[in-house]
């Protein structure tokens, strides 16, 4: 089996097909990535980020070409097994909206695990809190999610993204709200998973210095890649 | 976290909690609804069965009598009529005929509970200068108190009836200035005296009807009436009474005689209530969609602004059947909860309405009834209504594009 957990071939995504708007915003894009890998996509606004990103997350369909995850075809499944799909091999990190705010921060985290099973579970709440220790945030587990600052909250997607064990962590400008030092904290943060856990990452980034300290940076301009 | 509770209740419960003040306010909205409709049925009820427990105890549900007697048309040959004016004859008070073979018949028909023959006719009841005339009913008391209850309209005395007693009314009591154990004259038509002792006076709830009635045991009453062994009428009891006129119609076709049930016999009553019910389903309709609206609206306004949860949700794996379920479980606990806090208060106010609404006499204008059917029913009601109303919404929430709540 190939070691890619993620294979793009000829994606083309349009938007208002059939309409005199209709606009192709992706070009035949080819992508891979690597088990463990860390990869930051970088390029102009309005180039194409957010939308490969969705694609790659099975959020949107692309218009054509391929798009495997874990050797999975997704053009084949159902609305059904591509949710089931999605919960359990991708977490997300938005850069806005990070948490459910009836929810307090563990129960944040716990959210992609109740969706799953149903049902609140001690073993649910553990990992729960153990995630939280992870991104150390322990002491905030029963705040509400607007009782914490923006780099705390985002600490709390982080966690919550790596709820279901999953084996892409897919962040669209996770630090883009934060000051340098909390960006900092959260990007070491998924570096440290990253190494740790062999969680592969796709980071959509406006930070040179930040993209420098991936594994390899891609750039899209105008939809399409420029290695 | 409840671990009990599946997640989309635990989030249906915090969406809730969260919407504070909207959730305070369409679940007012409910329970003023609610309240109205409670209230309404219950008096309604209460009105119903407050006359029918009236009726049903103080006269029978079907009452046998004998057939109208017609003049036959006088004919010469077919087709040829000799007069056409025909007058209608005067009816002599005759006994049913073969009542006792009637009576076996009615004993024998499973939905009949008390079959009991009585003889009706005026006297004049006379205690020194005092006379007055009354109706008279010849009974057998055994199976006649199980029809009309009079021992427990007996105000004096006892309800005991040998050949020598008689009971009467209360106020025909007062105008003979007469007293249980007392002597009184009783005087027929026909011509017939018997002398009676005054057993018991009972008070019936109607000023009229305390002036004239009289019961004596049914041998006493046929004698005085010049009808040995006859009765004019048969009382009947039913098991159901609402089926008394079906039954009522059955007997008069299988018989020789008129059937008379409660429900022919007050028809008034019955088309004002049929009236009232009328009313009362348009209004609780009505109602009933404006809640549903109401819900409706809510849930609407609730779904766009959590669009963003809902596509996060939807990002993590949740699938749209847990959306929608999340939204139709907020509009059934609306729903719920808006019908018992409404209930509450509608049954509060039927007590106070209860306690403070009185007939001219002082007592109750309707007898307060609150039947835990009613709440069960108007809870089960309101549950369905809220998850019915909570459909499109829910259905907007299911179908959002996640990709669309994210982006903002
Ligand atoms: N739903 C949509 N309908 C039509 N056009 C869209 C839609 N979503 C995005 N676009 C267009 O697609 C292009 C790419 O948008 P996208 O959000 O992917 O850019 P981006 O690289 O993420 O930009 P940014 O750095 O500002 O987030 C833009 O020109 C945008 O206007
Ligand atoms: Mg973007």
């Amino acid at each position: 089996m190939a070691n890619e957990i993620l294979k793009l071939e000829r994606v083309c995504k349009a938007y208002n097909v059939g309409l005199p708007t209709e606009t192709e915003v992706l070009h035949d894009i080819d992508l891979e990535l690597d088990h463990g890998e860390f990869l930051a996509l970088i390029g102009p606004s309005g180039s194409g980020k957010s939308t490969l990103l969705n694609i790659v997350g099975l959020l949107d369909q692309p218009t054509s070409g391929r798009l495997s995850i874990k050797g999975h075809d997704t053009a084949s499944l159902g609305d059904a097994e591509i949710t089931r799909l999605r919960g359990h091999t991708i977490g997300f990190v938005f850069q806005y909206h990070l948490l459910i705010s009836a929810f307090t921060a563990r129960e944040n985290v716990m959210m992609p695990m109740l969706v799953d099973r149903g049902f609140a579970s001690a073993e649910i709440e553990a990992r729960a809190d153990r995630l939280l220790a992870q991104v150390g945030l322990e002491r905030f587990a029963g705040n509400l999610a607007n009782n914490m600052s923006g780099g705390q909250q985002q600490r709390v997607a982080v966690a919550r993204a790596l709820a279901m064990g999953p084996d892409l962590v897919l962040a669209d400008e996770p630090t883009g709200n934060l000051d340098t030092r909390s960006a900092d904290a959260v990007f070491e943060l998924m570096r440290q998973v990253n190494r740790v856990s062999g969680t592969s990452f796709l980071l959509v980034t406006h930070n040179m210095d930040l993209a420098q300290r991936c594994d390899r940076i891609i750039e899209v301009i105008d939809g399409r890649i420029r290695a | 976290m409840n671990r009990w509770l599946p997640i989309e209740w635990v989030m249906a419960v915090r969406f809730l909690r969260e919407g504070r003040l909207q959730t305070i306010f369409i679940i007012g909205g409910i329970s003023i609804g609610v309240g109205v409709i409670v209230f309404m049925s219950a008096m309604l009820a209460g009105l119903q069965a407050n006359f029918i427990k009236r009726v049903l105890t103080s006269q029978p549900q079907i009452q046998l009598l004998s057939p109208d007697q017609i003049a036959r048309l006088l004919r010469n040959s077919a087709g040829e009529i000799e007069d056409a004016i025909v007058q209608r004859p005067s009816q002599r008070v005759i006994s049913i005929d073969q009542w006792p073979k009637i009576r076996a018949q009615m004993q024998a028909m499973p939905e009949v509970v008390t079959v009991s023959p009585t003889i009706l006719g005026s006297v004049l009841a006379v205690r020194g200068d005092a006379s007055r005339s009354v109706n008279l009913s010849g009974v057998e008391p055994d199976s006649y108190f199980k029809i009309v209850k009079v021992p427990d309209y007996i105000v004096a005395g006892e309800p005991r009836l040998t050949s020598e007693d008689i009971i009467i009314g209360t106020e025909l009591a007062k105008d003979l200035g007469a007293t249980v154990g007392d002597k009184l004259n009783v005087r027929a038509a026909t011509g017939a005296t018997r002398v009676l002792t005054i057993s018991g006076i009972v008070d019936l709830g109607n000023k009229g009807v305390n002036q004239r009635v009289c019961y004596a045991a049914l041998r006493t009453a046929q004698s005085l009436l010049g009808m040995i062994g006859g009765v004019t009428t048969i009382d009947i009891t039913v098991a159901d009474i609402y089926a008394a006129e079906e039954i009522a119609q059955r007997i008069q076709a299988a018989n020789v005689v008129e059937a008379d049930s409660w429900i022919k016999t007050n028809a008034q009553f019955f088309t004002a209530v049929q009236a009232q019910q009328n009313t009362n389903t348009l209004i609780r309709l009505f109602v009933g969609l404006s809640v549903a609206f109401g819900i409706a609206a809510v849930l609407i306004v609730s779904v766009i602004q959590r669009s963003k949860d809902i596509g996060i949700l939807r990002a993590m794996g949740t699938s749209r059947a847990k959306i929608l379920r999340v939204f139709l479980v907020q509009g059934g606990l609306l729903g719920f909860v808006g019908s018992l806090v409404g209930a509450a208060m509608g049954a509060f106010a039927l007590v106070y309405w209860h306690s403070v609404a009185r007939q001219a006499d002082g007592t109750e204008l309707f007898p307060l009834i609150l039947e835990r059917s009613l709440f069960i029913y108007t809870a089960l009601l309101a549950t369905g209504t809220g998850i019915l109303a909570a459909m499109a919404p829910a259905i907007r929430a299911a179908k959002l594009d996640p990709v669309v709540a994210i982006r903002g």
